[in-house]
């Protein structure tokens, strides 16, 4: 029961909003706020009283057998990433509260807002290929919508870019899904994962294998695939911004190619040397494009093609302190970045300009955003005690444990770069002595708290690292994706026929 | 093998379609031609020579297609409905804006 309310509680407020609250749009607003609150709470409850149940949670939809049913499967990783997405996501729908006054169609925002969190809780429930694919292409054509909000020429364009680049990959997906399908006869994860291990004649997994590192590579704007990002996230208003670049890549990307390659395909090492050939030219790349940004959220694009980079090598690296980096940074970065594209906006709202040069002094006129940029800024380049240090310590270590120092160092040298570069927008923006800019209105109190809230946390979760606090929480996740067989184990004996 | 190769011709008409083309309408069209060959390629894989409509019947046996892959093709037809509405949709509005379908004119993001 737990589970289905995941998909069903957003999807019906969606709806609800488009019925009732065309006219009312402070309804809308409180109706989405609510369905927020309550997928946290129930994704809390749910990652708490889940060793209770064996560390697997299951439903089969309609009451069938496996190999006939839709599967809702909650484990450790997909808790996880549920909370993630309903923190962030309560927070954004906060902070949206106020900052979406700037715009008209407010009910419209609301529904898709909550239509994206329909599409990513069911990609992180799912444990079917197609379903996977179903959910995805939810979340995906919400997205493309929110970009496009604010209907100016760029957001259009950015959305365009977006959907062109997103259909084709979805195509390639599915293309791998019917290939699957053809050779196993059988959409479940699990089941794919195990008649896939019993195949001789394996050349035309690869094939699957290219497809979907391309497709979900898109997703998660992993390097030669990262062309839309830098566009399409500062299109959208700043709460979506946030919710693309602090959940969205992660859910449709990273979580999507930890749970196919870690758990249902075992990890095969030429995916592993792939995805690590990635993920350090996304780190690279990423980096230095980012240094030559003036524009505030354009640059936190690139910064996310960058960080992203980080999160994806933690899991290449394949050994459990590499995967508990790669686990911790996609948490952190969740946090910071979400709270550095929150502070773009509530700047954006209170100057109407985005580009750092034009700005300058804002620190006495914006006490708060400053403070809390400042607070995101240091956790992002990774300086003690935010969280942001921890997690990359722990990916650099990882890289040197597992025989890796070269790429060690560009991970090292990378985040110096890193540094550099928010420095820059941080003296530019708050810091600098010319006041080139008037600030326009006030940064609302709802804004503010969002804000404060965030870079709290940045704080605070820098606790996870406690071993007490880390055995608790993270160390099952870790077991989880470590683990090749757990996974297909702890399915099969809810297989039967009809 | 001859149709699956076909397929995947058409899949790769798709794609080239996709990447070359500079005309707004001509990309929407491309996607759709890739969504129609990944169609077309679930409906063979549940192809089966000589096979009947899959009904079951009582004491009846005999070869059938198989009918997942048909409920799939649905699936994916309705979402390739959606994107295609929402391109279009989006193409119109960047008409308005820019006053061209050319993908080259159309460059105010700097890369």
């Amino acid at each position: 029961m737990i589970l289905s309310q995941f998909i069903f509680v957003p999807l019906a407020a969606a709806f609800l909003i488009a019925l009732v609250a065309r006219k009312k749009e402070n309804i809308a607003a409180w109706i989405c706020m609510l369905a927020s609150l309550w997928l946290f709470v129930v994704s809390i409850i749910a990652f708490f009283r889940l060793p209770d149940f064996g560390g697997m949670i299951m439903r089969t939809t309609s009451g069938w057998k496996i190999p006939f049913t839709i599967p809702l499967v909650l484990d450790n990783l997909s808790a996880f990433m549920l909370i993630i997405i309903s923190l962030i996501g309560v927070i954004s729908a906060f902070y949206a509260l106020q900052y979406i006054n700037h715009f008209t169609g407010r009910w419209n925002f609301f529904a898709l807002f909550l239509l994206m969190f329909t599409g990513m809780n069911g990609v992180v429930l799912t444990g079917d290929f197609f379903n996977l694919y179903v959910f995805m292409e939810i979340s995906l054509i919400s997205a493309y919508s929110l970009v496009a909000f604010g209907t100016e020429a760029e957001e259009l364009e950015a959305a365009f870019k977006y959907a062109t680049m997103g259909a084709i990959t979805s195509t390639m997906i599915l293309f791998g899904v019917g290939i699957l399908y053809s050779f196993t006869s059988t959409l479940n994860m699990a089941q794919v994962g195990e008649i896939v291990q019993q195949i001789a004649h394996k050349k035309l997994v690869f094939l699957v294998f290219g497809l979907f590192i391309t497709g979900f590579g898109l997703k998660a704007a992993l390097v030669p695939f990262h062309a839309w990002l830098p566009d399409a996230h500062p299109s959208a208003p700043a709460p979506i911004s946030a919710m693309l670049s602090g959940v969205l890549i992660k859910t449709l990307g990273v979580y999507t190619i930890v749970r196919i390659f870690f758990n249902v395909f075992g990890a095969p090492p030429v995916v592993l040397t792939i995805l690590m050939l990635l993920a350090v030219l996304s780190i690279v790349i990423g980096g230095f494009l980012s240094v030559v940004q003036w524009d505030f959220k354009r640059m936190l694009g690139f910064s996310s093609v960058s960080q992203i980079g980080y999160v994806v090598l933690g899991f290449a690296l394949g050994t459990p302190l590499g995967i508990l980096g790669g686990i911790l940074h996609l948490l952190f970065h969740s946090i910071f970045k979400s709270l550095l594209f929150l502070n773009s906006g509530a700047v954006e709202y209170a100057t109407g300009e985005r580009d750092i040069r034009k700005l300058g002094g804002l620190s006495q006129d914006l006490p708060v955003t400053s403070t809390t940029t400042m607070i995101g800024t240091l956790s992002i380049s990774g300086i003690p005690p935010f969280n942001g240090f921890f997690s990359k310590l722990v990916i650099i270590l990882a890289c040197f444990q597992a025989g890796n120092p070269i790429v060690g160092f560009i991970a090292a040298a990378v985040s110096i770069v890193t540094l550099a570069y928010y420095l820059k927008t941080l003296k530019h923006a708050f810091y600098s002595k010319n006041k080139a800019k008037q600030i326009l209105e006030k940064v609302p109190i709802t804004l503010k708290a969002a804000m404060i809230i965030l870079a709290a946390l940045c704080l605070v979760s820098s606790l996870i690292l406690i071993p007490a606090i880390r055995n608790a929480t993270v160390k099952p996740i870790v077991d989880t994706v470590l683990n090749k067989t757990q996974y297909i184990d702890k399915i099969m004996p809810y297989l039967g026929s009809i | 093998m001859t149709l699956y190769l076909m397929c995947f011709f058409l899949f790769l008409v798709g794609v080239y379609g996709a990447i070359t083309k500079r005309d707004l309408i001509k990309i929407i069209l491309a996607i759709g031609i890739m969504g129609y060959s990944i169609n077309l390629f679930l409906v063979l894989i549940a192809y089966r020579s000589e096979a009947f409509a899959p009904i079951l019947k009582e004491g009846v046996k005999v070869a059938m297609v198989d009918p997942l892959p048909q409920a799939l093709v649905l699936t994916s037809i309705v979402i390739e409905l959606g994107i295609t509405a929402l391109m279009a949709g989006l193409a119109i509005k960047i008409y308005e804006k820019y006053d061209t379908l050319d993908i080259t004119k159309i460059r105010r993001l700097k890369g």
